[in-house]
């Protein structure tokens, strides 16, 4: 019988052993690229455990290194992290198949170094998600920061140094600046590092600073990409669109959005925040940052960075959810960082395999391509539904909660900004199967893609439909996350 | 035997490498001159270590030289405070002097190596020296030896490079001027309490509050010890004297002399004039303060547009030592003993930047500028991965020791409700990370010239030990962060 703590490490484990071998087994490509699927299985696994403890509500830590007097690395099993682990590492094992087929597609170089990086950073994602205290959140948020690094950059010329550049400046420079001094105030007011489900600060911040310290961890978790301070996301694009698809839409920025939540709910706690109004700018920055990268969205022809401007919107649901601090609204934000996973990286999937087929980049080169390429159109028009919002696909559940959230804070506004937002949504995603099913095909291109890209995004895009029947367990979770002890 | 050890252990550290510095300089074989000059440091990192447990029974060792006690004869002190610097400087320079044996003959012509390490040992003797020793005007001796040697082995690069000339003749002359601010002050000090015996002085000052004599010599031997700790602005010396010395004297200086000084400025500070609380106070508030401020921020900014490798970090060094003198302004237990971490791992750091960059340009040949690194990422990537360790660590990134001491350094400043300060050391360490990315990036991601090159172990050696001391200390910092506390305990009591 395996502890719920041998779990932990199975699942954090698994994937940075997995970017310790990679270089050693590099001459056996076969052995080399499905290593990163066999370690998903496995860590898949253990979160799919980690996750049964969480529903039975068992209270499970586990300290792995002693740094000095009162700091220490350490994990622990709460709702929110057992819904984001296992996200993370279900949605590797399909992340990892693609990558093969895209890697080997496009021919890419120094695809070892990828692996190796690519699972460094579902390591670092994972251990965020089962982070025991701020501490330890923080210093594998800034793993993830410079273990995706490589993965950005990794056609080595002058755009993706460019781009790397801003990535960095931006995300280091953020989470340097604001999120560690955050950390530290929360730890000098309360005396420890450590994060409660009830919030830690009530009776101890004075109110007033309340909305500063806020605005410090808000604009410190540059990875949850609200506006100003979202240039980063865009510019990450220029990856292989396997780090798009699994970092950038998943990993990266749920690390993000789940550490706005985790701050959010267990350190300023909900009661805290709806009892001071602390959060109360937050709404309308978050609903701001929403509407207006949607209208950005409809303008970009590229269609990864269409695509990269619809997570920051959609990050920007989840950032709003938690502000306005009620419980079904933080129940909704935290679904929706399952539903909008499991969608939005079938769209990335989509537009990797459209560039490693057909070398289309741009949306308006997809005219009349539909019957070409029908299953991978599918696809993106399942995937865009779900994120919309339309039932049977699983976004529905996540939009329906934070709706309900809205109408029971008594920002009634907001339940516009969403309805706003939904046909923004569906205007600029319905374009794409729109025109490459019903626009007059302009040349023809030879459209191939190979089954290691086709399979992975078939069964994500299929996940946004089972999700949408199987969400009871999430949903115990998340009304775990919201309830008091 | 074992007794007789112990009991001299104090005088020994100092010894060791002084004795042994005087007959290297007879041995003309390079391998042998070498070779006892490893052991002779190693000697002495063993004596440290040893001094370290016996400081752990007994906080307080007094050594009577010659049996002349104090306050008449000159008194040897190691405490809890002293033993940092003292285990700091002889580590360094015994890593140091691993790495040297390959670079030294590279850079010297053979006839004068056993000088250079007979040199070398006075260097290190003069700076033990100076942590070790309880009287005032010893002290002063002490400075001289460390400074004059360091000088003449900064000129030694002229064998490469001439500008090492100019940069040991500002050394020299910005050094005596320090060192005579200090003694003029030491002599005020004399005149007004007849004594040279700094625990004694702390209590023969207690009656003189508002003495002007007693003012005047706090302030010459501030300064004086401000320009030796290279406390911005009296630290025009160090760039040039950095980049121009012999490589492996960069190392060694880079990662120790100053902090000798520092040390001193934190015993003056804490302990000499413990009695004068105005006094202080003024000095940390209206002196200390803003110019470690400005340190940080002069200091990186110079680092960031500089294209010569050695001085940037050199640049950069100005800035660390701001956030050493900024923790000491702080003046609370906590920001103390900040400060002593941040001065064990910015050794550490420097120490092992300064060994990667020497062997980059050990390899290709050339004066290590931003341009020259090209493509070396990958044609040396063992080094280069230990230099980008240690630019993080530099840069105070999680699981490095750079992060620990930002750590404490934040929370420090925090719990005195100066979060205004937190915010402009943090700003101060994300441009930092600027200078550092920009080498990083142009070792990753330009085309080089295609070079095959063969890493020596014989060098990489000691940048693997400094390196994994990074990361180390960055899992596991109990050792340094009880050592430092303890040490900001004994400075400055349980009083703040």
């Amino acid at each position: 019988m395996i502890t719920i703590e041998n779990f932990i490490l199975i699942t954090i484990l698994s994937p940075l052993i997995v970017s310790i071998l990679t270089p050693f087994i590099s001459k056996s490509t076969i052995l080399r690229d499905f290593l990163g699927p066999i370690g998903g299985v496995i860590s898949s696994w253990g979160a799919f455990n980690i996750m049964s403890s969480a529903l039975n509500n068992q209270n499970i830590t586990l300290e792995i290194v002693k740094i000095a007097e009162g700091i220490s690395i350490g994990f622990e099993i709460t709702p929110l992290g057992a819904i984001f682990g296992l996200v993370a590492s279900f949605l590797w094992i399909f992340a990892a198949i693609y990558s093969v087929g895209y890697m080997r597609g496009n021919k890419e170089k120094n695809q070892t170094r990828f692996y190796a990086f690519y699972a460094m950073a579902v390591h670092a994602a994972l251990c965020i998600a089962y982070a025991g205290d701020l501490l330890t959140l923080f210093i594998f948020y800034e793993v993830l920061t410079f273990s995706t690094y490589p993965l950005v950059t990794h056609k080595q010329n002058e755009m993706a140094q460019k781009a790397g550049r801003l990535y960095m400046s931006i995300l280091v420079g953020s989470s340097v600046i604001l999120l560690l001094p955050a950390i530290i105030w929360v730890w000098v007011t309360t005396g420890s590092l450590e994060m409660s489900q009830n919030g830690v600060l009530d009776g101890k911040l004075d109110v007033a600073y309340a909305p500063l310290l806020l605005a410090m961890f808000v604009f410190g978790i540059g990875k949850a990409a609200l506006m100003p301070i979202h240039k980063w996301l865009p510019a990450a694009m220029v990856a292989p669109t396997p780090v798009s698809a699994l970092l950038h839409a998943v990993a990266v920025v749920k690390a993000g959005v789940f550490t706005m939540l985790i701050v959010l709910t267990n350190v300023f706690g909900i009661d805290f925040l709806a009892k001071t109004g602390a959060s109360e700018w937050l709404i309308w920055l978050a609903s701001f940052t929403l509407l207006v990268t949607s209208i950005i969205a409809i303008y970009k022809d590229d269609l990864k960075a269409r695509l990269a401007y619809s997570t920051i919107s959609q990050l920007s649901y989840i950032t709003l959810g938690g502000a306005l601090a009620t419980s079904m609204a933080t129940q909704g934000a935290a679904l929706h960082i399952i539903t909008h996973a499991a969608g939005k990286i079938t769209l990335f999937f989509v537009a990797g395999a459209l560039y490693v087929g057909a070398k289309i980049t741009k949306i308006s080169d997809l005219n009349g391509h539909g019957l070409s390429a029908p299953l991978i159109f599918l696809a993106f028009f399942i995937g865009s539904l779900s994120i919309i919002g339309v039932p049977p696909m699983t976004g529905s559940w996540s939009k329906f909660f934070l709706m309900l959230g809205a109408a029971n804070s008594g920002y009634v506004v907001v339940i516009g900004v969403f309805c706003i937002s939904t046909i923004l949504n569906a205007f600029y995603l319905m374009e794409i199967p729109a025109r490459a099913f019903f626009f007059k095909k302009e040349r023809d291109i030879h459209v191939k893609i190979p089954k290691l890209i086709l399979i992975p995004t078939l069964i994500t895009s299929f996940l946004t439909i089972l999700l949408f029947f199987f969400i009871e367990p999430f949903q115990n979770l998340t009304s775990m996350m919201v309830s008091k002890i | 035997m074992i007794d007789i050890l112990t009991k001299n252990l104090p005088i020994l550290v100092v010894l060791c490498p002084l004795i042994t510095s005087l007959f290297v300089v007879l041995i003309p074989n390079i391998f042998f001159s070498w070779i006892s000059t490893t052991l002779s440091t190693f000697l002495t990192f063993l004596f440290s270590i040893l001094l370290y447990q016996e400081i752990q029974i007994h906080s307080h060792i007094s050594y009577a030289l010659g049996k002349w006690l104090p306050p008449i004869g000159i008194e040897y002190i190691i405490d809890k405070v002293a033993i940092i610097p003292i285990v700091i400087i002889s580590g360094i320079s015994f890593i140091a002097t691993i790495f040297a044996y390959k670079i030294m003959p590279e850079e010297i012509e053979k006839k004068s190596i056993s000088k250079v390490y007979s040199l070398w040992l006075l260097a290190i003797a003069g700076l033990l020296g100076l942590v070790t020793t309880g009287d005032a005007f010893n002290l002063f001796v002490f400075l001289e030896i460390s400074s004059l040697a360091s000088v003449a082995l900064v000129a030694m690069g002229a064998q490469k490079d001439k500008q090492a000339l100019v940069a040991a003749y500002n050394y020299l002359i910005i050094g005596a001027v320090g060192a005579t601010l200090y003694v003029i002050g030491v002599g005020l000090l004399y005149g007004i309490t007849g004594t040279l015996n700094m625990e004694d002085l702390t209590d023969r000052i207690s009656d003189l509050n508002n003495n002007k004599a007693l003012i005047a010599g706090f302030g010459f031997m501030i300064i004086g010890i401000m320009v030796k700790a290279a406390v911005f602005p009296l630290h025009i010396w160090l760039p040039r004297a950095y980049a121009y010395a012999p490589s492996a004297v960069s190392v060694l200086l880079a990662a120790t002399a100053t902090k000798a000084s520092l040390y001193i400025l934190a015993r003056i500070l804490f302990s000499v004039f413990e009695n004068s609380e105005n006094l202080i106070s003024n000095t940390l508030l209206y002196v200390i303060l803003p110019l470690s401020i400005i340190a940080m921020f002069a200091g990186t900014i110079m680092a960031i547009y500089e294209k010569d490798i050695k001085r940037l970090l050199a640049h950069s060094s100005v800035a660390q030592i701001g956030y050493i003198t900024l923790a000491f302004a702080i003046g609370t237990k906590a920001s103390i003993a900040a400060g002593f971490i941040h001065m064990f791992n910015h050794a550490i750091i420097k120490g092992g930047l300064f060994i990667a960059i020497t062997s980059l340009g050990f390899f290709i040949q050339k004066r290590v500028t931003i341009n020259n690194l090209s493509g070396l990422g990958r044609a040396m990537p063992i080094t280069f991965f230990c230099f980008v360790l240690c630019s993080l660590s530099l840069a105070g990134l999680p699981l490095t020791a750079g992060f620990i001491s930002k750590l404490y350094l934040i929370k420090a400043t925090i719990s005195s409700d100066a979060i205004w300060i937190a915010i402009l050391i943090l700003i101060s360490s994300a441009l930092s990370v600027v200078y550092l990315w920009k080498m990083i990036e142009v070792m990753w991601m330009r085309e080089g010239r295609k070079i095959v090159i063969k890493e020596n172990p014989t060098i990489y050696i000691s940048l693997i030990i400094i390196t994994f001391f990074n990361v180390y200390f960055g899992l596991d910092a109990s050792l340094v962060v009880n050592a430092s506390f303890e040490a900001a305990e004994k400075l400055i009591g349980d009083l703040k």
